[in-house]
């Protein structure tokens, strides 16, 4: 069985699929469903006193599903770390669970900050999480990152949201030479085809959010990158042709008809 | 006595524990997950921990994202 193992869980879908920016939860649930996910991101926000009764987020979540809570917005350790604490509050019973870390240096570029995602991987580490950070595409900050004892590395393939695609598979080779932890592209994909190209290049997963929840149907679009995910990792397993510049016949070249 | 609840100044009863706070605002407390002068309070403590004036208070939920 190909089976991605995250922090003593085990999943044989390789897709991790965010909750945010869908136009309402019954078109997140059919989202989640068809693309096969067994884990999602959820962030942690302050609860509005005014809005009572209304529809939780969990109650559209299947019931075995994994959650993943992120700390998006954070800008500082700090904030990254009480995040997390209620994030562990919120999720009663789970000792050692799964934080996605992520701390931003500026809100347009939404790039992730090294140092400080760095200072809050080591305490929250040492607090017992099992984390997996959203970092640059820094070969150097994602061996810091797993030396910490992250359970992941989640480079980025381009800013959040951008759709840009996979912008420096070059680096991200560098980080999966070296990694000993799964390596997973969080932010960038836009297609399927961003998908399968990660996936062939030998990460271990993916998190999609915006490519799937702002596609004009976002139900087909997460189903497509369930398959292209699936297609990418069978592509890698079965391993590819080496690259050359000529032609290479596929068809025997003797006994062809008229020659000599 | 006053204390800051997500951000917001508001009038409350005097000695409030987190679950009489959590009741007092009309929030099931097994949804939320409550910090006080940034220091998680555990569910299992909701009953008994006291609230002082001044007191800042985080109420937070799971909700959709990335």
């Amino acid at each position: 069985m190909d089976e991605l193992v995250l922090g003593g869980h085990r999943f044989t879908s390789r897709l991790v699929v965010g909750t945010g920016k869908y136009k309402d939860f019954a078109t997140m649930k059919a989202a989640l469903e068809a693309s096969g996910a067994q884990m999602v991101t959820v962030a942690v926000r302050r609860l509005d006193l005014q809005a009572k009764g209304e529809a939780s987020l969990l109650h559209w979540l299947p019931k075995d599903m994994v959650l993943l809570p992120n700390t998006a917005g954070c800008f500082t350790a700090e904030d990254a770390v009480r995040t997390c604490r209620l994030a562990r509050e919120l999720q009663l019973g789970g000792e050692n669970p799964l934080v996605k870390l992520e701390v931003l240096s500026d809100p347009k570029t939404l790039l992730p900050d090294a140092e400080e995602t760095i200072r809050a991987a080591k305490q929250l580490v040492a607090e017992g999480f099992r984390v997996l950070p959203y970092i640059n595409d820094d070969p150097i900050a994602a061996k810091k990152l797993e030396d910490a004892g992250c359970v992941a590395v989640m480079p980025l393939g381009a800013p959040i949201g951008s759709g840009l695609g996979l912008r420096n598979p070059y680096s991200l080779q560098m980080i999966l030479d070296q990694a000993k932890v799964p390596v997973i592209v969080d932010a960038g994909v836009g297609t399927a085809s961003d998908c399968a190209l990660c996936m062939e290049l030998g990460v271990s997963g993916l998190l999609i959010n915006t490519a799937i929840a702002g596609a004009k149907d976002p139900v087909t679009m997460a189903r497509a990158m369930k398959l292209a995910t699936e297609a990418g990792r069978l592509a890698y397993l079965a391993g590819r042709i080496p690259k050359k510049l000529y032609g290479s016949a596929s068809s025997p070249l003797a006994g062809v008809i008229g020659t000599a | 006595m006053q204390a800051t609840v997500n951000g917001e100044m508001m009038e409350l009863p005097d000695g409030l524990t987190v679950s009489a706070l959590l009741q007092h605002l009309g929030v099931r407390g097994d949804r939320v997950a409550v910090e006080r002068n940034g220091e998680v309070v555990k569910k299992a403590r909701h009953g008994e921990q006291r609230l002082a004036s001044g007191d800042v208070l985080e109420i937070v939920t799971f909700v959709g994202g990335g």
